[in-house]
């Protein structure tokens, strides 16, 4: 009667001689290693990155998607005031409670009476998902794909108001006409 | 004597200066080389601001070496219920000073005669020269080797004496280890001895200072290339680092002997281990690499074999003595830390089977056949 045959679990050694003298493929690792060194080394010598790593957040990079939830911005009506009518439709949906709006009263415009005086957002706790994009009935509020001035070194001051959230100006835009030249974010009243 | 005094002191303070810069900057050397090798930046952070201003001067990273020092300062000195304090509170002196200690014997120039380099002074110096060494002891190699068996002790006690298992494991890992390598180092150095014929290390540094065969500068890595790649091998098991860091496989045994140490005693095992990176690249520089020997430099200056000559004048001899051993050494600690940055670690029974069984005979073939033809050069 045959022996059971045994399963071989493991694959046989394969290592020669050569494999075996240790010093040789030593060496063979040490050359791959220091000519990644001397190119790298000659790059940083030459005034060039010689490195795959990047600066965060001095530099960012260039390949972030186009859909990116990375900062918020209010989007502005073509005389730039926020296209915002402080529903609080975001701060409700919000799942980190991030986003704090005190709204305003403004008679002369009869069309959109309400606005926000305040808008905050507080990027310690932002979680980033998006829902409040999604809630907002006027386009109000979008995520750009760049991602905000962070990180800071205490907690209060990674508020970012409406100063900053109204930066966003694109000279070309899908959906509307946006102020020229200005940085927008003009008050309410002033008209 | 007074003038020997001076001397002497200066020599001190020189060499501390240059152990501890060397412990500080390697692990500068060590953060930035690694990182280039592998396509990184390196640690770029840690600055120092200008009082009163802005200016925060970053210089590549270099004050991260400070900023380790002061955060090891400043932690919580941590220790044990350990029965044994004292021993836990030596430890890491008894690593740390011979390490230090090593560094007396080897000479770091070539005769430097205080009344050229100070014409000022020639009145207080008269015609005394000094080797450019703290010690100038005929035993050279032996106290090297007698303080570098000294910082086993180190390792035993620390591991004894914290009370832990994993620190006893690493201690024990450490001993048997380091008295493994020790021996294969002793042997290869037994081969140079036999060419050199004295184990006096200024002898030694005088007699590479010629050429080989005409154009080779005849440093011991010509004479001995074998015995130069063993000892090399040996010494950075010796200093447990990377392919040999199985006393302290942080995978395996948390730190090994150092588990239990915290702030700055553990900061002098660290600190100890950098300098004897130096310490071993002063060694390799001294017995393979001609320690401050330039090819076709003497005392009087360069002697090329065209027939022309660069007459220095002596400050200018010593200056580059001092500088090239200095080169050497940094191109050695270099090379130490390509190795630590690119094998991985041995198993534990490979470390000693490769000491044992590969690396002992390997010298041991070394020093005969070098003996037999040492016999042939001399007997006829």
């Amino acid at each position: 009667m045959k022996p059971y045959p045994r399963k071989v679990y493991w694959n046989e050694p394969t290592m020669g001689w050569w494999e075996r003298a240790y010093l040789f493929e030593i060496l063979r690792g040490l050359w791959i290693t220091s000519a990644v060194f001397m190119r790298n080394m000659w790059k940083w010598c030459t005034f060039r990155k010689g490195a795959l790593t990047t600066y965060y957040p001095e530099e960012t990079r260039w390949d972030y998607a186009p859909a990116n939830r990375g900062k918020h911005v209010l989007t502005q009506r073509p005389d730039g005031r926020p296209q915002c009518v402080a529903c609080n439709m975001c701060a409700t949906v919000c799942p980190a409670k991030v986003i704090e709006i005190d709204a305003g009263f403004d008679p002369a415009d009869a069309a959109h009476p309400k606005f926000p005086v305040r808008f905050e957002i507080d990027y310690s706790r932002c979680v980033f998902c998006g829902l409040c994009v999604e809630a907002c009935p006027e386009d109000a509020i979008r995520m750009a794909k760049e991602v905000p001035g962070l990180p800071r070194y205490d907690r209060g001051q990674m508020w970012i108001g409406m100063e900053e959230l109204l930066t966003w100006n694109p000279q070309k835009d899908v959906a509307k006409p946006y102020p020229t030249g200005g940085t927008g974010g003009a008050k309410r009243g002033s008209h | 004597m007074i003038q020997d005094l001076v001397v002497y002191v200066a020599y001190i303070v020189y060499a501390i200066a240059v152990l501890m810069t060397f412990g500080t900057l390697l692990t500068w050397v060590e953060r930035k080389q690694s990182a280039v090798m592998q396509d990184r930046i390196g640690a770029n952070r840690a600055y120092v601001r200008l009082p009163f201003t802005q200016i925060k001067l970053i210089w590549l990273g270099l004050f991260h070496g400070i900023a380790d020092g002061l955060k090891l300062m400043t932690k919580e000195d941590w220790r044990p219920k350990t029965y044994d304090w004292y021993a836990y509170a030596v430890a890491p002196w008894v690593c740390f000073v011979p390490v230090l200690l090593v560094f007396a014997v080897i000479p770091f120039g070539g005769l430097m005669i205080p009344a050229r380099l100070f014409p000022s002074l020639a009145g207080f110096f008269g015609d005394r020269s000094y080797p450019m060494q703290i010690a100038r002891l005929d035993a050279g190699i032996l106290i090297v080797f007698a303080f570098g068996g000294m910082t086993i002790i180190g390792a035993m006690l620390a591991g004894w004496s914290s009370y832990n298992k994993f620190s006893m494991l690493g201690a024990l890992r450490a001993g048997s280890q380091m008295i493994s390598y020790e021996l294969v180092m002793g042997l290869t150095v037994l081969g140079l001895i036999l060419i050199y014929g004295t184990v006096d290390l200024t002898t030694i540094v005088q007699q590479q200072s010629g050429t080989l065969l005409g154009f080779l500068p005849a440093w011991g890595v010509f004479h001995q290339p074998f015995a130069a790649t063993l000892f090399m091998a040996a010494a950075i098991a010796e200093n447990k680092r990377i392919p040999f860091d199985l006393p302290e496989a942080e995978s395996e045994l948390i730190s090994g002997f150092y588990t239990e140490y915290s702030a700055m005693k553990m900061g002098l095992f660290m600190f100890a281990e950098f300098i004897e990176i130096a310490i071993i690249g002063a060694l390799f520089t001294t017995l393979f690499l001609g320690g401050c020997n330039l090819p076709y430099m003497s005392d009087a200056g360069f002697a090329f074999p065209g027939g022309s000559v660069l007459p220095m004048s002596h400050g200018a001899v010593v200056v580059t003595q001092l500088v090239v051993f200095l080169a050497k050494v940094m191109l050695v600690c270099s090379f130490q830390i390509l190795i630590r940055w690119s094998l991985p670690r041995f198993r534990y029974d490979q470390v000693l089977k490769f000491a044992w069984k590969f690396m002992f005979p390997l010298a041991l073939a070394n020093l005969i056949v070098t003996a037999v033809l040492a016999w042939m050069a001399t007997s006829p």
